[in-house]
């Protein structure tokens, strides 16, 4: 059973051109910052610390955490990422192109509370229509005095870019991001010494947040910090989207309230996932984008809750769950998202650059009928050099995380489905082709 | 081969001017570049660096990291056909094997006639409606091979020209407001490079 809880990212969506101003105005638009403009700035700190947002991006860290990092400066800056790439999450896609306006209230009361100079949105470049309404929404906020000088006469100023990208999966990490945006190869910066807060865009103090956590803001401010934090269980608060995908009867873009509901909620509920497509089985299910470690049916009732899922050795990541059915064949499953890894690999670092490659070749021969019975141990051997002990949450010998999510398909595939690997290898031939 | 118009310069002066640092307009830039000529010509690569005093190697070496630039022509319609995993699982690998056999060319292949260039993309986020591809980044979902050939006739007809510009084409809204306070004033000849750069 779904909770009533009302929605807050998505509570406009689906209103007639809920992407205009005069939409976002006739539905309490821009009534948060203009409350928290007349807070002082560490108050609304304060709110969103009482809310305990925890960042909608992949990595889950307190929003108002990151804020208080910030480093000491004249000058700072706001980076909002918005370039959506993990596989099966189109959740930010979405806000993008359905209610541009929230994400600039968002960005604006985040700028107004931790002192930014100026701030950037920065956009999927392949997102077409979301760049345009957002361009669109920035043309009319500026018009209406929501940006730019005095804001809202509020004697606060504030410009915002909007920046598109050109088209890396990488640049979906913060570092990489800011790279991008200084208009270079999106090559992820080394941490330490370049932790954004203190080091970031053109080496000055950054605050680098998701779309989505934008988006709550505007509800944090106007509501109270407290409303928020009543919403979902213990650390896990608020409402969160998911993006429900592969073989469910209902894919979609769901907000439901945090850490109440269970994978089965997500995957069979009517009203969410709606179920498996012809009724059949569910074989597999990965919990948070194609970098988490996949999950059986036996893990179906455990909690939408980032620490529990954490503990069981995966993570919810972006908020994407892809149902697999009893039809799919998990080596092709596996070496897809390994060939997207391969082809994704930034190049930096020589365990992600090369590991992934080895790996992409051993993979589509043992799908292509082509594997060696010694082919499952290399695979094992190969990705434990890209994250050494094959633990969760991996080791790192890379600069970014990029490379060892690369072994969690693999890993899982193995573990889950060994039997099936090795079918592909006795039989010559993928079963399921 | 062609450098950017008098009009697209102001276009991408307009942008310098938005950021702190002149070489952040870079990629924008070269939307512009890609807009105007359907490709990165190396013409427009070099004039993008003359306005932000880069070497044309860093231009090309930062233009060769994203996959949305095209350093060679392609076709009016770039058909970008998704076969990560929502979409794998939804009949991609089908789809893609029927536009290839539509559009008769291989993924990075252009038609003869220039129309289309067809490409197999990693996730393009609109999984909801797997499978899914997009033209020239505007996105079609719950494609079905006959909803394909449908698709490809109407392009072809110019019966989406309104939803779907030509490729490169990528945010048709100009920012209107908030660059009166930064944009330097317009130079007299437009065309000029912003400053003498040393040969």
């Amino acid at each position: 059973m779904i909770t009533d809880a009302a929605p807050i990212v998505t509570a406009r969506i689906g209103n007639p051109q809920s992407w205009t101003l005069q939409s976002y105005l006739d539905n309490g638009g821009y009534d948060g910052v203009r409350k928290a403009l007349t807070m002082d700035p560490s108050e609304v700190q304060q709110e969103v610390l009482t809310a305990n947002l925890l960042g909608r991006g992949g990595a889950g860290f307190e929003a108002g955490k990151k804020w208080g990092m910030l480093a000491k400066g004249e000058t700072k800056y706001l980076v909002i990422n918005g370039d959506e790439s993990e596989p099966c999450t189109f959740k930010d896609h979405m806000l993008l192109e359905e209610d541009p306006h929230q994400i600039i209230e968002g960005t604006l009361i985040c700028a107004y509370a931790i002192g930014a100079s100026q701030a950037f949105i920065f956009v999927r470049g392949e997102f077409a229509l979301g760049l345009e309404r957002l361009s669109s929404a920035v043309n009319e906020a500026y018009a209406f005095g929501a940006i730019g000088r005095n804001i809202l006469g509020s004697g606060f100023s504030i410009d915002l870019v909007v920046h598109p990208g050109a088209g890396a999966y990488i640049c979906g990490e913060e570092t990489a991001l800011l790279e991008s945006l200084e208009g270079k190869r999106g090559y992820p910066r080394d941490k330490p010494p370049w932790f954004p807060a203190v080091k970031g865009l053109y080496s000055a103090p950054t605050i680098v947040n998701n779309v989505e956590t934008m988006s709550n803001l505007p509800w944090i401010v106007t509501n109270g910090g407290a409303a928020f934090a009543a919403l979902g269980i213990g650390r896990s608060t608020g409402t969160r989207l998911f993006s429900v995908s592969g073989h469910v009867k209902r894919p979609a873009n769901y907000e439901i309230e945090m850490a109440k509901h269970t994978f089965r909620d997500l995957i069979f509920d009517p009203k969410l996932g709606g179920g498996i497509r012809n009724d059949n089985q569910l074989k597999a299910f990965v919990p948070g984008g194609v970098s988490a470690p996949w999950f059986g049916p036996d893990q179906i009732d455990m909690a939408l809750d980032q620490d529990a899922v954490g503990k069981a050795g995966s993570m919810l990541g972006s908020g994407s769950v892809i149902a697999m059915d009893d039809t799919t064949c998990m080596v092709r499953a596996a070496w897809r998202i390994t060939r997207f890894f391969h082809r994704e690999s930034c190049g930096q670092c020589t365990p992600c650059r090369e590991g992934g490659g080895w790996l992409d070749k051993i993979m589509r021969r043992i799908e292509l009928g082509q594997g060696r019975e010694s082919d499952l141990d290399l695979l094992l051997d190969v990705c434990d050099n890209i994250a050494p002990g094959l633990g969760w949450p991996p080791q790192k010998t890379t600069i970014c995380v990029l490379g060892p999510s690369i072994p969690s398909s693999i890993t899982s595939g193995i573990k889950m489905f060994r039997d099936e690997f090795l079918v592909h290898i006795k039989d010559g031939r993928c079963p399921f082709a | 081969m062609p450098r950017l118009t008098a009009e697209n310069l102001q276009r991408a002066r307009q942008l310098i001017a938005l950021y702190p640092q002149p070489r952040s307009a870079l990629i924008p830039i070269l939307h512009i570049v890609q807009e105007q000529d359907g490709w990165l010509t190396p013409d427009g690569m070099a004039h993008a660096g003359e306005l932000l005093d880069i070497d044309p190697a860093e231009v090309y070496g930062t233009a060769s990291f994203y996959d949305m630039f095209f350093t060679h022509p392609v076709g009016r319609h770039l058909v970008s056909v998704c076969t990560n995993l929502a979409c794998l699982l939804n009949g991609a690998d089908e789809l893609l094997e029927h536009a290839e056999a539509r559009l008769g060319v291989a993924p990075g292949g252009t038609t003869a006639d220039g129309q289309f260039t067809l490409e197999e993309v990693e996730c393009i986020a609109f999984c909801g409606a797997a499978p899914c591809l997009a033209v020239n980044w505007r996105f079609f979902g719950n494609i079905g091979n006959e909803d394909f050939d449908r698709l490809v006739d109407d392009l072809a007809a110019g019966r989406l020209a309104d939803d779907v510009p030509p490729h490169g084409t990528l945010n048709r809204v100009r920012r209107r407001v908030g660059l009166s306070a930064a944009a330097p004033a317009p130079a007299e000849d437009t065309d000029a490079p912003a400053q003498a750069r040393p040969s």
